[in-house]
C-alpha cells in the first residue's frame, strides 16, 4: 500500500478528484481537479507546485566522492562545479541505461543524486573499494517542484538568502524559508522556467503554506502527474519504464537501450575518466547505434482524414499515453512511439520514441499507428527535433 | 619493448610452475615473492633453530607427474619418499587402525579390528575410488569449458572426459554422478560399518573445508585427495619446500628471474584497464606483457588491482567467493618419537596420523566451527617429516606437523591473537589422549592460525585452498562463474594459483594450465 509523502496533509485536502496513483510506493496525485487542464496551463502560463518527494535521493560523500560519482555516471563530473547540477544517465557494464536523474554538487566532496528507482545497491557496489559513502536520503528530504513562468517571482518572496535572479539554469543555492534551510535547484521535468526545493520533511507543510500564501496572486496551483506527463513530453524528456526499460529490469537484451539510442549521446563523456559502461559505449560509438531517439509530429490533416472516413472529427486523448505504438516506413515497422500526447500549447499531436537509425533525420516522413473506432490505421508523421516546446524563459 | 614477457606474482608452488613453463619456451619471466622463502603454503622454513619445518602442505602425492617430467624436476633436486603407511588412526579405546598402500594388507588389518565384512568390501571400494579418480584426474587437467562460446577445443577436451566416463560402464558412470555431490559420511555408510574405518578414510573429505563430513560435496574432496592414488602418501626429501626449490631451479635454468623479499603493491593498469606490469612496495614499476597472479582471486583483485577498477558484476562475484578458512597448524619439535596407544612400530607413524575415530566425531568437531568456536575435540592430521628425512631436525629429534580442524577464521568470541596459544595447548592435549608421552617430548612449538595464514601467507580468510572447494566453487564456477579459463576481465592479467581450476592442494596443475592458456592466448608474443 502506498504511503503518504511529507506534503500529504496539504495535497490530500486539495485532491478533489480522489485520483491517486502509486509512485515509488508513495501516494501521488494524478489530478487534483476532475480535469487536469488548469494544472497543465498553470505549468505553462503561471506556476504549479508538484510534489516530487517520491524521487529517490542519494548522498555521496567522502574523499573519493567525485571519483565515485564519475564512475557511476556517463558524464564527466570533473566539469561539474560546486553549486552546479547535471542531468545524467547511468549505465550497466554493457553501456545500457539503468536510470537517469540529476547530480547536484553540494560541495567538493559532497553530491546528491536523484533517481527514479532504488539505486543504493548499485551505487554502493560501484563504489566498493573507493573512499566514499553512499547514503539513501530519500526519506530525509521532501521535494517540491515549482514550475512555470511565475515560479521565480513567487520564490523570490518566499525564500530568503538566495539570489534567484543570479541563479542560472542547472545551478543550486542554499536558502531558507521561515528559518528552515532549503536547497534550491533550478531544475525540473517540464522544460519551463522552474525550481525544485529540497527541505526536511517536518518542514514540508510549512514550505507549502508559505508558497501558497504568496502564490495565490500569481496563479500558483498544485499540479498532478497527468499534467506533468504532458509537459515532460513537450520538453522531450524521458520517463523510465515508459520510454526505456532499465537494464536492471529488462528480461531480454532487446529491451535495453544505450544512451546513444535515447538521444543522450551528448551526456556521454567517452574521453573523461573511466565509468561503468564506457568500453561498451566506445564500441557502440565506433560501430554506430542500432536505434535512435526521435520526436514526431503527427500530421493533423492525416488524422482528420482517418476520422472523417468513419464520420468523426479527430479524437485525441486529453492525456498523455504511455502505451507504445508502432511506427512505419514504407509499410514496414521501423520503430515505436513510446509516449505521445496532444500538446495543448502547441496544438499538435506529438510523440517521442525510437526508430532504426537510418530513419532518425529530422524531416523524415513516417507513419504512426492510430486506432480509429477499433481499427488500426496509420497517420502521417514527421521526425522533428526535441524539445517540442522550448520557451526562452526556461533558461532566462 | 617491456623488460619481461611475464611477471608471476607469488612464489608458491603454482606460481613457480607457471614461471618454469613460461621460461621453458623462452619467455622472459620475472617471479616476485614477498617472503624470504619460496613455496608459499608449501614451504619449508627455519622455524626452530637447526630445523627445516614444513609450515604448510606436507604431502606431495597429488603433484602432477607430467610436471615432474616436463620440467626435469628430478634433475633439479626433487626426490619423493613414498610413505609405507597411508594412515595410522589411533582409537579412543586404545586400539588402532592402520591403512597401507597395499589393499590386501589393509583388508587384513580391518579384519583384525573385528570387521570382516568391511575387510571383504575394502578391495572393491578401492577399485571404485580408483575408477572414479581416473576420470577426476582427467577433469583436473582439462581447463573448464567457456560455456558462452563453447569452442571446438573446449568441446574436444571435455569430449575426452565424457568418453572416459562412458568407458566406466553404465553402473560406474551413474555411480560417479551420484557419488560426487554426496556427503562423504553417507557415501562411506554405503560401504562400511566400522566407524574407525569411516573416520580414517572419510576425514580426507573435509580437507581445508568449512563443512563437516555430513555436508554435500565432501565425497568429491575425498576423491580429489585420492587423485594421486588412493592409500598413498608421498613426501619430499628435504621437506616440501624442496619441491619449490626444484621448480625454482628449473625456472632459473631457463632464464627466469626470481626475486625474494619483493612485495607487489599493486598491478599497474593502463587507461583501458589492461594490466601492464606491477608496482613494487618500494615504488619501483616493472612493465611486462602479461601479469600472472598465483594469489587468490580476492587478494589479486581487491588488494592488487583495486575493486574500483572492476566492473560491479565481477566485483560482486569476487566478493561472493566463500573463503572461510577452517584450518590451523601446530608444528612441534620433539625430543623423540611419541608412542601412540595401539602403535606397534615407528613405521606406523610414517604416513598420516589421523585423529578421526568416526565421522560423527568429525561432524561434532565441525559443529563448534559453525558457531564461531574452534573444535573442543578437533579432527587432527599429523605427519612426522623426520621419519621420511631424518636430516630435517638435529639427530634424535623429530618434527611433527599437526593440521587441526576446525579453526574458523571468524571467531565469535575473542580473536586469534589471544586464542593462538590456547588452540596450541588444546591441540596437544587432544593428541595426548592418544599419545600420552607427547607433551613431555615437546622442545619447541609453533602455532599458525587462520589469521596467520592470511597475514603472513596472504591467504584470504586463511583459506588454504584459495576458496572453498564446494560444488558451487569448482570447474566452470572457479574462481567465479564465467572466468574459469585463467583469464580475467583485466586484459593481460591471469590467475595461476589454487583459486583457479582445479583448485587447492599441491598439484601444480593450476600453474601449468594457466601457463598453457597464456601461451595459447599470446602465441606470438
Amino acid at each position: 500500500m502506498p504511503v503518504p509523502t511529507p506534503f500529504h496533509g496539504r495535497t490530500a485536502v486539495l485532491c478533489e478528484s480522489y485520483d491517486w496513483r502509486s509512485w515509488a510506493g508513495y501516494l501521488a496525485v494524478s489530478v487534483y481537479e476532475p480535469s487536469h487542464e488548469r494544472e497543465y496551463y498553470a505549468i505553462r502560463n503561471s506556476a504549479a507546485a508538484i510534489d516530487v518527494s517520491p524521487l529517490f535521493k542519494y548522498e555521496i560523500s567522502g574523499p573519493e566522492a567525485a571519483r565515485l560519482v564519475d564512475r557511476i555516471i556517463t558524464r564527466d563530473v570533473t566539469k561539474c562545479r560546486v553549486g552546479q547540477v547535471m542531468y545524467t544517465p547511468w549505465c550497466d557494464e554493457d553501456g545500457k541505461l539503468i536510470d537517469d536523474g540529476t547530480v547536484a554538487r553540494l560541495g567538493e566532496n559532497l553530491f546528491r543524486l536523484t533517481a527514479a528507482e532504488p539505486n543504493l545497491r548499485w551505487f554502493t557496489d560501484v563504489g566498493y573499494g573507493l573512499e566514499a559513502q553512499v547514503r539513501d536520503v530519500s526519506q530525509e528530504l521532501a521535494a517540491l517542484s515549482v514550475q512555470g513562468p511565475n515560479s521565480r517571482a513567487i520564490l523570490k518572496q518566499v525564500l530568503t538568502g538566495v539570489d534567484l535572479d543570479g541563479l542560472g539554469y542547472f545551478r543550486l543555492a542554499q536558502g531558507e524559508v521561515a528559518g528552515v534551510p532549503v536547497t534550491v535547484t533550478r531544475t525540473g521535468y517540464t522544460g519551463d522556467l522552474g525550481y525544485e526545493l529540497w527541505i526536511r520533511p517536518s518542514a514540508a507543510e510549512l514550505l507549502w503554506d508559505a508558497l501558497f500564501a504568496v502564490g495565490a496572486g500569481y496563479g500558483l496551483m498544485p499540479a498532478g502527474m497527468v499534467a506533468l506527463d504532458i509537459a515532460r513530453i513537450e520538453a522531450g524528456l524521458l520517463l523510465i519504464e515508459v520510454d526505456y526499460k532499465s537494464a536492471h529490469h529488462a528480461l531480454i537484451e532487446a529491451q535495453k537501450s544505450s544512451p546513444y539510442e535515447l538521444g543522450l549521446g551528448w551526456a556521454v563523456a567517452l574521453d573523461g575518466a573511466d565509468f561503468i559502461g564506457r568500453r561498451a559505449l566506445r564500441a557502440e560509438k565506433a560501430r554506430g547505434s542500432e536505434w535512435a531517439f526521435v520526436g514526431l509530429e503527427v500530421d493533423w490533416l492525416s488524422l482528420e482524414k482517418l476520422f472523417a472516413q468513419v464520420g468523426l472529427p479527430p479524437q485525441v486523448a486529453g492525456r498523455a499515453s504511455r502505451t507504445a505504438v508502432p511506427l512505419y516506413k514504407n509499410g514496414r515497422q521501423i520503430g515505436q512511439a513510446t509516449s505521445h500526447t496532444f500538446s495543448p500549447i502547441l496544438k499538435k499531436q506529438i510523440a517521442i520514441g525510437q526508430v532504426r537509425r537510418t530513419y532518425a533525420a529530422p524531416g523524415t516522413p513516417l507513419e504512426i499507428e492510430i486506432t480509429v473506432e477499433h481499427v488500426r490505421q496509420r497517420a502521417r508523421a514527421v521526425v522533428v527535433q526535441t524539445p517540442f516546446y522550448n520557451p526562452p524563459h526556461k533558461k532566462a | 619493448m617491456n623488460d619481461y614477457n611475464a611477471i608471476v606474482i607469488g612464489g608458491g608452488h603454482n606460481g613457480l610452475v607457471t614461471a618454469a613453463y613460461l621460461a621453458k619456451v623462452g619467455r622472459r619471466v620475472l617471479l616476485l615473492e614477498q617472503r624470504g622463502v619460496l613455496g608459499g603454503a608449501a614451504a619449508t622454513e627455519a622455524v626452530f633453530p637447526g630445523c627445516r619445518v614444513d609450515t604448510g602442505a606436507v604431502d606431495a602425492s597429488l603433484f602432477a607427474d607430467e610436471i615432474v617430467r616436463d620440467l626435469f624436476l628430478k634433475m633439479a633436486g626433487l626426490h619423493f619418499v613414498e610413505g609405507k603407511v597411508a594412515v595410522f588412526a589411533p582409537q579412543p579405546d586404545g586400539r588402532s587402525l592402520t591403512l597401507y598402500p597395499d589393499v590386501h594388507k589393509t583388508a587384513q588389518e580391518i579384519a583384525r579390528l573385528g570387521h570382516p565384512q568391511d575387510a571383504q568390501k575394502y578391495p572393491a571400494f578401492v577399485q571404485q575410488v580408483n575408477h572414479l579418480t581416473a576420470v577426476l584426474q582427467t577433469m583436473m587437467r582439462t581447463p573448464p569449458p567457456d560455456l558462452h562460446t563453447l569452442s571446438l577445443s573446449d568441446l574436444t577436451a571435455w569430449g575426452k572426459v565424457a568418453l572416459q566416463t562412458r568407458r566406466l560402464g553404465g553402473r560406474e558412470m551413474m555411480a560417479l554422478l551420484r557419488i560426487l555431490p554426496m556427503p562423504v559420511a553417507e557415501y562411506l555408510d554405503t560401504w562400511f560399518q566400522s566407524a574407525a574405518l569411516q573416520g580414517a578414510i572419510g576425514a580426507a573429505g573435509i580437507t581445508g573445508s568449512y563443512l563437516g563430513p555430513m555436508g554435500g560435496g565432501t565425497t568429491l574432496m575425498l576423491l580429489y585427495q585420492a587423485s594421486g592414488g588412493f592409500g598413498r602418501s608421498r613426501f619430499v626429501l628435504g621437506g616440501m619446500g624442496q619441491l619449490a626449490q626444484a621448480l625454482a631451479g628449473a625456472a632459473r635454468q631457463n632464464g627466469a628471474e626470481i626475486r625474494l623479499h619483493t612485495a607487489v603493491a599493486r598491478i599497474l593498469l593502463n587507461e583501458e584497464n589492461a594490466a601492464i606490469g606491477v608496482r613494487l612496495a618500494d615504488g619501483t614499476d616493472i612493465l611486462a606483457d602479461a601479469v600472472l597472479s598465483s594469489l587468490d582471486a580476492r587478494r589479486t583483485f581487491f588488494h592488487l588491482v583495486g575493486a574500483q577498477h572492476l566492473e560491479p558484476r565481477f566485483m560482486r562475484q569476487v566478493r561472493a567467493i566463500r573463503y572461510r578458512g577452517s584450518t590451523a597448524r601446530v608444528n612441534l619439535l620433539l625430543n623423540g618419537l611419541p608412542q601412540f596407544n595401539g602403535q606397534e612400530s615407528a613405521a606406523q607413524l610414517s604416513g598420516h596420523i589421523r585423529i578421526a575415530p568416526s565421522l560423527t566425531y568429525v561432524e561434532k568437531a565441525y559443529d563448534a566451527a559453525k558457531y564461531g568456536r574452534f573444535s573442543p575435540q578437533p579432527y587432527l592430521n599429523a605427519t612426522i617429516s623426520t621419519l621420511a628425512d631424518p636430516t630435517l631436525a638435529p639427530t634424535g629429534q623429530h618434527l611433527m606437523h599437526i593440521t587441526m580442524q576446525y579453526a574458523p577464521y571468524h571467531l565469535r568470541d575473542g580473536n586469534w591473537e589471544s586464542e593462538r596459544e590456547r588452540l596450541g595447548d588444546h591441540t596437544i592435549a587432544t593428541l595426548a589422549q592418544y599419545a600420552p608421552n607427547l607433551p613431555a617430548l615437546i622442545a619447541n612449538r609453533q602455532v599458525i592460525t587462520p589469521l596467520d595464514w592470511e597475514q603472513q601467507y596472504g591467504l584470504t580468510e586463511g583459506s588454504i585452498m584459495h576458496g572453498q572447494m564446494g560444488l558451487d566453487q569448482l570447474l566452470v564456477l572457479r574462481p567465479v562463474p564465467g572466468w574459469s579459463q585463467y583469464r580475467t576481465p583485466i586484459a593481460n592479467l591471469y590467475l595461476c594459483g589454487a583459486g583457479a581450476h582445479p583448485g587447492g592442494g599441491v598439484t601444480g596443475i593450476p600453474g601449468y594450465l594457466a601457463a598453457r592458456e597464456l601461451l595459447r592466448q599470446k602465441a606470438g608474443v
